[in-house]
């Protein structure tokens, strides 16, 4: 399986990342590489395997419910390029 | 030709935990905007999420409560699409396999009992809020709710109209409440609901295209929604259309469904194993430790409430409609040996209008359960009539005291001296000589006025089954 110059199009417009059409045919190039590799790795025979959602072993440890986060609100803002209210404010996003 | 529905619907349920679901930041509702973002659900660099154990108990609690499979081992995955009210620039959820898997819910409509089929039920945490109110022409985002544990129950597509479905959802809401796993406030947003919706000719095996209709808040929305929605769609195959597949937002206001996005540019999720996440271990003892402590369920207590206390079918489902109501009914008949119906009666009469006046519930109600079995023993032993009775609770209401009290200082016994309403009978009679004329004539209605009054003559204090009695043995001389 390859890919074209669409699909570069569209996983960069997914992870928003804005490429130059030169850019698009030398990461087309890169991703097709990394495909072939893939495609090495699924020749394997992995039948009876259960796959593994994680490299390493072991369960998810769980915490106890209880609050033990401080109010961190003001340093927060302070980072945000706009704030007002105690909301962080953005580029308008109506759907 | 005629149309069949299919909608199944998709439910978010916010768990009841006081912290959240990857992080020790507070969940509670109102806070100040962003006080309760904590360095994870700010998806500030390096940090890492840690799984609340009570978000997972509470899942196991919803999965045994609906018969469902536990998955011994479920994985968290990452659900991949930008909004500026999701820091991280992924939801944190469940895909591939959720921790509670089948099991079903058994739901009543006038059409009688149905068991609804559910899918599945995933663990994941919710997004923060943008408001978009004028903020200087922006937006304002408040993360107060990122990362607040939901619950979200998928139903297969067996619900075959809007009243199935506002059932199903009335049951599911009844169900999380009870078993304590959510405060079911939609209001705040604690129980919110996604109708997926088709429609085909009746008959036919096969199913419709479907659309979504997302964040529908009430239950009153997601009818008229769904009504709403399998018109639209009939009206666009008769007319020769074809259903999009699409997302769809309810309009109340309007009363109408408009597209939201469409599947050209729907969302590509990109679904991976978060791998911040171990896969969750759940072992057979922590579900035996759940089970033990789970509270007898609404549909086993209103089998018992028919058969233990001889309770048609409708009262028992009225009781159990929520656990603070069953409970005081069990406190109420507890105190009233042998008189169940005349308890449930006075609960789901007097009491629930007086509590949906004062739009409280059960559990704030002025007179507790003792107190209201105090005036219920004066209205069995003949003291007080059905009248005199709602003055006095409307009296114990007030906080004026115990029924016993009220009724000694209001001077309110009933009157069942028979020889003492015989005079007072007497004396209607005389003074109503021509009531008694037309009564013998034959007009039925004069009796009536009769009854009227005696009660009147005695303030409404005469036991009107006595009066009647009497005034039936006197007419007849």
């Amino acid at each position: 399986m390859a890919l074209t110059q669409a699909d570069v199009a569209r996983i960069a417009h997914l992870a928003r990342i804005e490429i130059t059409a030169q850019e698009a045919s030398r990461t087309l190039a890169q991703l097709n590489d990394i495909f072939a590799l893939i495609e090495r790795m699924q020749a394997l025979d992995t039948a009876g395997i259960e796959p593994m959602a994680h490299p390493l072993g072991g369960a998810q440890r769980v915490r106890e419910d209880a609050v033990t986060e401080p109010d961190v609100r003001e340093a927060a803002l302070r980072n945000a390029p706009a704030s007002q209210e105690g909301l962080f404010l953005v580029p308008r996003v109506i759907e | 030709m005629q149309w069949e529905l299919v909608i199944g619907l998709e439910t978010h349920a916010q768990l009841s935990t006081v912290s959240k679901i990857f992080s020790g930041a507070a969940t509670a509702f109102g806070a100040s905007p962003n006080t309760q973002a904590s360095v994870v659900d700010l998806a500030l660099p390096g940090v890492l999420p840690v799984l609340n154990r009570g978000a997972v108990e509470r899942a196991i609690r919803f999965g045994l409560a609906v018969g469902a499979t536990i998955n011994r081992r479920s994985i968290f995955a990452r659900k991949n699409y930008f909004y500026p009210d999701l820091p991280k620039g992924y939801q944190i959820s469940q895909y591939e396999i959720p921790v509670v898997q089948g099991g079903g819910l058994s739901i009543r409509t006038d059409a009688g009992e149905k068991l609804v089929r559910l899918t599945r039920a995933h663990l994941e945490e919710d997004a923060g809020k943008s408001l978009h109110e004028d903020f200087a022409g922006m937006s304002g985002i408040d993360l107060n709710r990122a990362g607040t544990p939901l619950l979200e129950i998928v139903s297969e597509p067996d619900l075959r109209s809007a009243a199935e479905a506002v059932a199903y959802a009335r049951t599911l809401h009844a169900l999380v409440r009870w078993i304590g796993i959510c405060d079911g406030n939609m209001q705040e947003g604690s129980f919110r609901c996604d109708a997926n919706v088709s429609v085909r000719p009746l008959g036919s095996t096969t199913l419709g295209t479907r659309c979504e209709i997302k964040n529908l808040n009430s239950f009153r929305f997601l009818e008229q929604a769904i009504c709403f929605e399998a018109a639209r769609q009939i009206e666009l195959i008769e007319d020769g259309g074809a259903v999009i597949q699409e997302t769809r937002l309810y309009d109340p206001e309007r009363d109408q469904t408009r597209a939201m996005r469409s599947k050209e540019d729907a969302q590509d999720y990109r679904y991976f194993p978060d791998p911040d996440l171990l896969p969750l271990e759940i072992a057979d003892d922590w579900i035996e430790t759940v089970r033990a402590a789970l509270p007898e369920l609404p549909e086993a207590m209103r089998e018992r409430f028919k058969t233990e206390h001889g309770l048609p079918d409708q009262d028992a489902a009225a009781l159990t409609a929520s656990r603070e109501l069953a409970d005081y009914f069990t406190a109420l008949v507890a105190e009233l040996p042998g008189e169940a119906k005349l308890a449930a009666n006075w609960l789901m009469g007097e009491v629930s209008a007086r509590l949906n006046r004062a739009d409280i519930g059960i559990e704030a109600a002025p007179v507790p359960a003792p107190a209201l079995a105090g005036l219920l023993r004066r209205v069995k032993d003949g003291t007080l009539s059905g009248k005199m009775a709602k003055e006095v609770f409307e009296a114990m209401w007030a906080g004026e005291g115990e029924a016993d009290h009220i009724i000694a200082a209001r001077g309110l016994q009933q009157i069942s001296d028979s020889g003492e309403l015989e005079r007072i009978i007497d004396a209607v009679l005389a003074a109503n000589g021509k009531s008694v004329e037309e009564f013998r004539a034959g007009k039925d209605k004069a009796f009536n006025a009769l009854v009227g009054q005696a009660m009147k003559a005695t303030r409404g204090k005469a036991n009107p089954a006595q009066v009647n009695e009497i005034l039936k043995r006197k007419l007849a001389d």
